[in-house]
């Protein structure tokens, strides 16, 4: 490595420290500690011993009497409970590895044949093309989750077209497929173009060499563009699954807050109403480490299937 | 109180048509009360942070008559402001909690400036520099939240009640009660609020205990009573009820008075009712967090804001009911009548939300998130998950180096 390399490196790295490692260290330090009150002598007080004292002491000294002579103060202190209170939310997070596992696999069965057959476009019209599979991303998130709960709705355009021939109306909206729906629509272009950008590396004459060989076209697909393409599937899905487990506006949209996920509930305890940021950095804890097990294996296919092809 | 949306596209919508909206344009006659020095901080940089509701303040949209509440401000006192927008009362607290946010004016809630008040986060107000505090009407001064009136300025109030789609809900059924949002004919029909304090209310004053009740099996019997209700509630919404309501997604939702009346206007078939069980009275009110730069100047600010004009358009713009009885009275006939300025019947009804000691707030939060996502399992579980994902990862990656070793062999 050169030493120019390093110098232009290291305002990233920087930033990585300062805005990743620290955060990171900060979310682990908020999931292992709680806040709580003691008094004088250093011992905890429970909230009904709290409420105990300050009756006795306002008892004492009267209504105006200043609070903070009490000698009461916050503390933080080491607590395993917090993680132990996310297992009551376990379904919740199972609920959303569910749901974005569902919205992963659709992603991917409607990508691989789009992003193969941009791959075998003409250059020009292959930018075309990719500039419209990214079209919906040049809106804002939040509209186009907006736009579907118009689309979706009980009076929504779909039902009313339905209702044209006579058919629905259909509950669409507020349900778990309508959820899923949100996920793939927001998260199908991130499927896309790394799908893409492997398969447009694969050249046409392995291609045809295979044909020559006498393989069909299902045997040069399974035999020849599948294994190629494994580190854009690979890092498709990693794309798509890590933000799709996390979301947590479309299911408020879509879902119609009864069908809450762990993004949902991650929320609700930094800005919702259940203000509880240990319980929350619990959560995105538990959170990580599941993301960092699902990375883990897509990158050991992803290892295997290059060494394989390599053979 | 919240149209998020509408004002996203009104942002935009104004960003791209409108580069620069100069202040009074629409021919107001200025006439400003001179009982304070209007100029006192003009030419000194000063920066006001003010921090409010979406869609919560009268701008001008172009409209008749339209008022820019900050513009006609900025230009009388020549002090900037710098306005930003909070979604809920627990957003703006954690803004504040979590520091690294500087406000000089902030408008919660009743209920939040008490806990505000309970937590040393608000500054005393020094009424000499607020001398309009004067016309708020005598209702609405040394309320429960802040009893001795020493941190907060009344800025609007209102009234929760059910908005209800008359074709869709059976002349019959009677709309004045709570119970209504618990009737099966409805199923998939009720909107519900999607925040813990307002739901829980309204449960907790169906079974007849206080909004404000401290009572443990009384939460919980409520809490019960909400998942009970779950299966027939089609959606826990804030906003979005604007559209569903008015589109006729919905039969029947808790919502706010001065909102209601906004949804009616788009939809002639829906109605306001208010249950003779009695409601939640809520105060948004103006105050002054401890993080506050020039306190004089945001006091200046809020005496602004109490400025007979500039209540009556706000009133007017935002749609919910003003404490200030001179604005009150320049209101038109028809909105003093209406749903919004409920007669002293529906008041004496009527409860206003207090802060909750600590355990009681801890207890609704974690019924509200048991509510809204299902199930319980064994606290060991994530201990165990946690531990299983490791061990997996650490597996993988020591399977892979084994492999790789072998190859290279």
């Amino acid at each position: 490595m050169n030493k120019h390399a390093k110098l232009a490196a290291f305002p990233y790295l920087l930033w990585m420290a300062v805005f990743i490692i620290v955060p990171l260290a900060l979310i682990v330090v908020f999931a292992f500690t709680t806040t709580v009150t003691v008094d004088a002598d250093g011992n905890i007080l429970t909230a009904e011993e709290i409420t105990e004292v300050q009756d006795a002491f306002y008892e004492e000294y009267g209504e105006d009497a200043d609070i903070a002579e009490l000698g009461l103060s916050e503390k933080t202190v080491f607590t395993l409970q917090n993680i132990l209170d996310v297992s009551k939310y376990m379904n919740t997070l199972l609920n959303s590895i569910w749901l974005a596992l569902i919205a992963t696999v659709i992603c991917l069965v409607l990508a691989y044949p789009v992003a193969y057959f941009i791959s075998r476009l003409h250059f020009t019209k292959q930018k075309m093309m990719l500039m419209l599979a990214m079209l919906p991303m040049w809106m804002n998130f939040l509209l186009r989750t907006y736009a579907w709960m118009t689309i979706l709705e009980r009076n929504g355009l779909l039902n009313r077209l339905f209702a044209l021939v006579g058919l629905g109306p259909f509950e669409m909206i507020n349900t778990q497929g309508a959820v899923v729906l949100g996920m793939v629509y927001n998260y199908l272009p991130f499927m896309i173009l790394p799908l893409y950008s492997v398969m447009t590396k694969i050249d046409s004459r392995t291609i045809e060499a295979a044909q020559d060989l006498g393989a069909n076209r299902l045997t040069v697909i399974g035999r020849v563009v599948l294994p190629l393409s494994v580190p854009g599937i690979s890092s498709g899905i990693t794309m798509v699954f890590v933000p799709a487990v996390s979301t947590f506006i479309i299911s408020r949209m879509l879902g119609g807050g009864t069908n809450m996920l762990i993004g949902d509930l991650i929320d609700l305890q930094f800005l919702g109403n259940a203000y509880n940021p240990n319980l929350g950095a619990a959560m995105s804890l538990v959170l990580m480490v599941f993301i960092l097990l699902c990375m883990s294996i897509t990158n050991s296919i992803d290892n295997e299937e290059t060494e394989v092809s390599m053979l | 109180m919240k149209k998020i949306f509408a004002l996203l596209m009104l942002t935009v919508l104004l960003a791209s048509l409108v580069p620069c909206v100069s202040a009074v344009e629409s021919g107001w006659e200025i006439d400003y009360s001179d009982s304070v020095d209007w100029n006192k901080f003009r030419d000194q940089g000063v920066t006001l942070n003010v921090y409010n509701w979406g869609e919560y303040i009268s701008v001008d949209d172009g409209e008749e008559g339209a008022f820019d509440v900050n513009a006609a401000f900025e230009e009388l006192t020549g002090i900037d402001v710098v306005y930003s927008n909070f979604a809920s009362n627990e957003e703006l607290y954690a803004k504040l909690k979590m520091g690294g946010s500087q406000y000089d004016i902030i408008i919660p809630s009743d209920y939040m400036i008490s806990r505000m008040i309970n937590e040393g986060m608000l500054n005393k107000l020094n009424y000499d520099n607020i001398p309009n505090f004067a016309y708020t009407n005598p209702q609405f001064v040394n309320p429960d939240y802040d009893p001795t009136n020493e941190y907060s300025v009344p800025y609007l109030w209102g009234i929760v009640g059910i908005i209800y789609n008359t074709t869709l809900v059976d002349a019959e059924d009677d709309v004045h009660t709570w119970d209504i949002l618990w009737n099966e004919k409805y199923a998939n029909n009720i909107l519900m609020f999607s925040n813990s304090r307002d739901t829980f209310g309204i449960a907790l004053k169906r079974l007849g205990n206080s909004f404000n009740t401290t009572d443990e099996e009384a939460i919980r019997a409520a809490a019960q009573s909400l998942i009970e209700q779950k299966p027939i509630v089609q959606a826990y919404v804030m906003d979005e009820i604007f559209d569903k309501m008015i589109g006729g997604e919905a039969a029947l939702a808790p919502y706010y008075a001065g909102d209601a009346i906004t949804m009616m206007a788009d939809n002639p078939d829906l109605a306001f009712a208010v249950p003779a069980g009695g409601t939640n009275v809520f105060v948004d009110a103006m105050c002054i967090p401890k993080t506050a730069k020039n306190q004089e100047a945001a006091e200046l600010y809020i005496n602004f804001m109490c400025e007979t004009l500039v209540a009556l358009k706000n009133a007017e713009y935002v749609g919910y009911a003003t404490p200030h009885t001179e604005a009150f009275t320049y209101l038109d006939e028809e909105t003093q009548t209406s749903v919004t300025y409920p007669d002293d019947e529906i008041l004496a009804i009527s409860e206003a939300y207090i802060a909750l000691p600590d355990a009681t707030t801890a207890l609704l939060d974690g019924l509200w998130t048991d509510i809204l996502s299902t199930g319980e399992s064994s606290p060991w579980v994530t201990p165990v998950f946690i531990v299983v994902c490791l061990a997996l990862t650490f597996a993988i990656n020591a399977f892979k180096r084994q492999k790789k070793k072998k190859t290279n062999f």
